[in-house]
């Protein structure tokens, strides 16, 4: 195992650069969570129309990782349905789990998580932000999520 | 069994290393630069050996079987209480209950003398700084009993403030409850002064001994405190070993805490009488092998003398605070180290501690980064986490130049 498997260039980027890191007025959903083991924040807000998202952003604090995916996350999911952006957030997690082999074209950027399937321990910190994401489209409103483990 | 030599008032810390076989093993590629014994300690080869020895000779359960094995067995495990207890300056080993440690320690008089004693408005007293074993079973004794629980506040730079003692120390004081060393900032909290301020409004004195028993000279007599825990793993025992000191009157007072087999005198279908303690706190087959380890441990860091234990770390923490703070680094807690032990938490350039840690290891440096099991204190701190490096017997200066030149390593990444 090497550091660049973990701390790729996409996900330096991603933790010093966050894309949609920002408050989202008037969002129709929103939900926080934290992971309690290290402290790591994230709070997801989302736009949604017909069922899809429209703009998705994401505010939080936390390690490279939890904030690195909250950011891809924002970009790949802003304008999907809920429904595809549900079965992404299965892939990523199924990813994460070594079980799925992930399509570049689909999964873009986030591709760079792959290799955080070595660290068993940082893989929550990889799936906060779809934890967050998906319990805040289920309640399908207002929700503020507590402890995500 | 083989001890280790010692030049008197200090460590040969090079023969101490050479009785730690796994620091012969070099995580990706590097030497092992384990720093986080406040954690967990490794165990040196006397303990390994007579862990495995006893059960490769001697192994039987205790007390009711009539044969030389089990005599053995019993005999080991009585031996072990005899250190055990001469270890922490306890002059009755009845006062010494063996279990799994701080945790089941902490449980074990919350609930046995907590749920017997305390009454709705009596206060707990515990402070800002403590480990969530000495603050969760409190509350679930006080949502049972209508006890109430109470803090001492920390000050800016990591120690008690004792400023407002008077005011929080009260008639409704029943419980005092404090750790001896903290696991995050290293803080060593004034026993004897908080003893006695505990014990003028009538109030029973538990230290969590967690982070004090493995690294301090201790004396529950001169303390003046009436339990402390112990717990082995972290004092180069076995995991699963250590357990409970508590005055005899207190123990005869108290309810048992765990029921079944061994623990009781007679078993009738509505009730049953129990054996006098420290037995009556033991229920079921005990944890033979870990007390077993746990005094070879005990041997060990005899060999070395405590004072010379404490000596080394007081001169590494010093070291390290050094070191830390010349890179950058934040170093939460007291500075001086006569009022500190060898557990140095600290914040690094903003880099999220959990990235810090995965960085260091790769450099073959385990630190713990994380809340320690203490979300009060890390509020307090105003951080979510922190990285923590902790020193024991064979830990050396060039650990701690390992701890600073990865962590450069670390900015190189982040940065």
């Amino acid at each position: 195992m090497a550091l660049d498997d973990i701390y790729k260039e996409t996900i330096l980027d991603h933790y010093k650069n966050p894309r949609n890191k920002r408050e989202l007025p008037g969002a129709v959903v929103t939900c926080t969570k934290n992971n309690p083991l290290c402290g790591d924040e994230i709070t997801v807000a989302a736009n949604l129309e017909d069922g899809k998202l429209l703009e998705v952003a994401f505010e939080g604090a936390g390690c490279s990782i939890s904030q690195s995916s909250a950011s891809m996350m924002t970009e790949s999911v802003g304008g999907k349905t809920v429904g595809d952006a549900m079965s992404l957030a299965a892939d990523v997690r199924g990813m994460l789990a070594g079980e799925v082999e992930p399509d570049e074209d689909v999964f873009g950027d986030l591709v760079a998580l792959k290799g955080v399937v070595k660290y068993p321990i940082r893989i929550k910190c990889a799936v906060l932000a779809w934890d967050v994401l998906q319990e805040a489209v289920s309640d399908g409103g207002a929700a503020s999520g507590g402890a995500a483990h | 069994m083989a001890v280790t030599e010692r030049r008197a008032g200090s460590i040969d810390v090079e023969s101490v290393r050479a009785d730690f076989p796994i620091l012969g093993r070099t995580p990706h590629g590097k030497k092992l630069v384990y720093l986080d014994s406040a954690n967990t300690s490794q165990k040196p080869r006397q303990v390994i050996d007579t862990v495995s020895e006893y059960y490769r000779e001697h192994n039987a359960n205790l007390y009711r079987a009539v044969y030389e094995l089990a005599e053995e067995a019993t005999a080991m495990f009585e031996t072990a209480r005899l250190k055990l207890a001469a270890f922490i300056g306890a002059p009755d080993p009845t006062t010494v209950v063996f279990n799994r440690g701080t945790t089941e320690s902490i449980n074990l008089v919350a609930n046995g003398w907590g749920r017997r004693f305390l009454k709705e408005g009596d206060e707990v007293l515990l402070t800002d700084m403590e480990h969530h074993s000495n603050i969760v079973p409190w509350q679930l004794v006080a949502n049972a009993t209508g006890a109430v629980l109470r803090y001492l506040p920390l000050t800016e730079e990591g120690s008690l403030d004792l400023t407002n003692l008077e005011s929080l120390i009260t008639e409704r004081t029943k419980v005092l409850a404090v750790t001896g060393q903290s696991n995050v900032l290293g803080t060593l909290p004034p026993l004897k002064e908080l003893a006695s301020a505990a014990h003028a409004v009538g109030a029973v004195v538990v230290v969590d001994g967690a982070q004090l028993v493995p690294h301090n000279p201790v004396d529950v007599v001169d303390l003046g405190i009436d339990f402390l825990t112990i717990s082995g793993h972290k004092m180069l025992g076995p995991t699963a070993s250590g357990g409970l000191y508590g005055r005899r009157e207190l123990l005869d007072a108290m309810d048992p805490f765990l029921g079944g087999g061994e623990m009781i005198m007679e078993v009738f279908p509505d009730h049953s009488t129990y054996k006098e303690p420290p037995h009556k706190f033991e229920a079921g087959t005990m944890n033979i092998a870990q007390e077993i380890g746990l005094a070879a441990a005990i041997d060990y860091l005899e060999s070395l003398g405590m004072d010379a234990v404490r000596e080394h770390e007081k001169q590494l923490t010093a070291y390290a605070i050094g070191r830390l703070e010349d890179a950058g680094a934040v170093v939460h807690g007291p500075k001086d180290v006569e009022v500190r032990g060898g557990a140095v938490s600290f914040w690094y350039r903003d880099i999220h501690p959990h990235d810090l840690a995965q960085v260091l290891d790769q450099e073959g440096v385990c630190v713990r980064a994380s809340h320690h099991c203490a979300q009060i204190l890390m509020r307090h701190l105003g951080v979510p986490a922190t990285t923590r490096a902790s020193f024991y017997v064979y830990n050396t200066t060039e650990d701690v130049d390992a701890l600073v030149d990865a962590l450069a390593r670390a900015e190189a990444v982040f940065a």
